[in-house]
């Protein structure tokens, strides 16, 4: 009896190690997958032009690495453009989004008023429909206010892409925030923007930092409303920037297109490296909570 | 004189402020002062511009004649157009599947290894998902690069011949099916993770107790559990995908020979790059029935689900 039990734990354990194998050997080829074309490119972005060209030899290492790529895109004005203008719409965008999607949470989480129900599913829709089906519409919208390439269009039209999601897991954050605590703040003669400022902005920080990195990350990544509002270079942000007109002619410069590529994409992967928490918090509250 | 005629105005503006303010104070008023900003970009930015497409699609190339359905007409008797309905079918429904089906075994094993090390594991995987689409899909495109391709380079390792990934139409269909598996698997992964953690073990030991075998367990505890994360999740991701534009804009560009179009790239290519924004309207206006479809039939599953639940 003993001996089938003491059989019985270990073909146990031989499964659960078996298991743990599997486990690991997954992680490791996805992870190696996963992670190939980032580091493809900054392999190719440290190689030497010639290095690029060369047919002959393995193209996953780098001989004589060099940093005339990244030299030479910093030193490039358009680029340094690109930067600002994507720093300039996603910082406003940004600031308007939270102001929006805060007070609009707030006052759908906490204050039971007419229609409040049917808004907060309208919000939740909105943020269904995707922008592509509203670019061409918002394309004359646009034009017609005399926005066309101008980053000012962009600042307009992008919170379509943000304010939905971001009021939307902020509705889920404010209220999770006990009722005992506004009772108390009424009682006390708090008014409403007092109990909003006082109590619930700092209790529900955690959720306003992960809507605000939401918020960065969508309108830094933004591609399909840049590429149809804006045609010249000076008002281009990063992406459509390093896309379009880093990407011409027939020889490619791969080793600069790479090296923009690389650099555009690092203040969205700064910030997730140091608030990865808070970035996987945003991501899966609008679904858990919905 | 003059202190006393200010007097009377304060007088008599006293009750109208005073009423004003009690205006103000009520509930409903500031709730509808405080979502007007929402309001105003709910109905300015997307409803607005969705009825404004449909007149937009109504009207002839030059924008000056109302033409009915003629656009329509026209797309409906176009062989690219339905290449396209296809191509944007088959793009969204496949890599969803693989996302979904890469994204549950991923978060999967993450679950299984000693919870120390997850958080490492996560912040590699999740890494796809991070960088702009645009610009990774710039690295792919180089990675598929004919004469440069690194991914041939690996692959004539294993002794398999060079794959001409953008060349040829069904390999630039799957060419851009990987680059948005790619993007997409570790959003849900880490989805399904999140799911995964709020089953309560319990449920798990008390399976263990009467027997079950980790199919069992699999079948009858973790999938009914996360069923509505599922549902929601695949939702998501197929009209995301659906309406997908950067992977194919910066791959192939809708090449060789429209066959990778999806709809958006379809559409920019008519509305905005030839100018015709009518039949553009009308194209991107085509997603919508079906992505309308996605949403009535999923969320009505994740209701039933909250019903039998309550």
């Amino acid at each position: 009896m003993s001996a089938t039990i003491g059989r019985r734990s270990g073909s146990l354990r031989a499964e659960r190690r078996w298991a743990l194998w599997t486990a690991y050997i997954s992680l490791i080829i996805a992870c190696v997958i996963f992670l190939m074309p980032p580091v493809y490119m900054l392999i190719t972005s440290l190689k030497t032009n010639a290095d690029i060209a060369n047919l002959q030899g393995n193209p996953w290492i780098v001989t004589n690495p060099t940093l005339e790529h990244y030299r030479s895109i910093i030193g490039n004005p358009l680029f340094l453009t690109f930067f600002w203008n994507s720093i300039k719409v996603t910082v406003l965008t940004v600031v308007v989004s939270m102001v929006i999607s805060v007070l609009a949470a707030f006052a759908l989480a906490r204050m039971r008023f007419w229609g409040s129900q049917w808004l907060a599913t309208g919000v939740f829709l909105t943020y269904l429909v995707p922008d592509t089906l509203l670019f061409i519409p918002l394309y004359q919208i646009v034009g017609g206010l005399g926005l066309l390439n101008n980053t000012w269009g962009l600042v307009l039209v992008y919170p379509t892409l943000t304010v939905p999601f971001c009021t939307w897991i902020m509705i889920g954050y404010f209220a999770s925030i006990p009722k005992e605590l506004d009772e108390a703040a009424l009682i006390d003669g708090a008014s409403w923007p007092q109990m909003l400022i006082k109590i619930f902005i700092p209790v529900a920080l955690p959720g306003i930092i992960a809507a605000t990195i939401f918020a960065f990350t969508v309108s830094w990544a933004a591609f399909v409303y840049p590429t149809a509002f804006i045609t010249t270079p000076d008002q281009m942000p990063l992406t459509i920037g390093v896309v379009s007109t880093l990407v011409r002619g027939d020889t490619f410069a791969w080793g600069q297109i790479m090296a923009g590529a690389l650099l555009a994409a690092l203040p969205p992967v700064i910030v997730y490296a140091f608030l990865m928490d808070y970035y996987i918090a945003g991501l899966t509250a609008g679904a858990t909570k919905g | 004189m003059a202190d006393s005629m200010t007097a009377a105005v304060t007088a008599a503006a006293q009750p109208r402020s005073s009423s004003l303010q009690r205006l103000a104070r009520r509930r409903s008023s500031i709730a509808f002062l405080m979502t007007l900003p929402l309001i105003c970009v709910i109905l300015g930015l997307v409803v607005y511009p969705a009825g404004y497409a449909i007149y937009l699609s109504m009207l002839s190339r030059r924008m000056d004649e109302f033409v009915g359905l003629t656009q329509y007409d026209i797309l409906i008797e176009s062989d690219t157009f339905w290449l396209v309905v296809f191509q944007s079918c088959f793009f969204a429904v496949t890599a969803v599947i693989a996302k979904a089906a890469i994204g549950f075994w991923l978060a999967h094993m993450l679950h299984h290894i000693p919870t120390k090390g997850q958080r490492k594991w996560r912040g590699m995987l999740l890494v796809p998902w991070v960088i702009p689409p645009a610009l990774s899909t710039l690295g792919w495109w180089w990675m598929y690069d004919p004469t440069y391709s690194s991914l041939n380079w690996i692959l004539a390792i294993f002794a398999v011949p060079a794959v001409p990934w953008l060349g040829e139409p069904w390999w630039a269909r799957v060419s851009v099916i990987i680059v948005n598996v790619w993007y997409g698997a570790p959003f849900f992964m880490i989805m399904y993770l999140a799911a995964l953690k709020s089953v309560p073990e319990q449920l798990y030991e008390a399976a263990a107790i009467d027997g079950a075998s980790s199919w069992q367990r699999l079948r009858y505890i973790t999938l009914p559990m996360m069923q509505n994360i599922i549902s929601i999740t695949v939702l998501f991701s197929l009209i995301v995908t659906f309406a997908n534009y950067d992977i194919v804009r910066v791959l192939t560009n809708g090449g060789p020979r429209d066959l990778t179009h999806l709809f958006a790239t379809y559409a920019f290519q008519v509305g905005i790059l030839s100018g015709n924004i009518p039949r553009g309207a009308a194209v991107s206006l085509f997603m919508l029935p079906l992505l309308a479809v996605f949403a009535f039939f999923i969320l009505r599953g994740v209701n039933q689900r909250n019903k039998e639940m309550n």
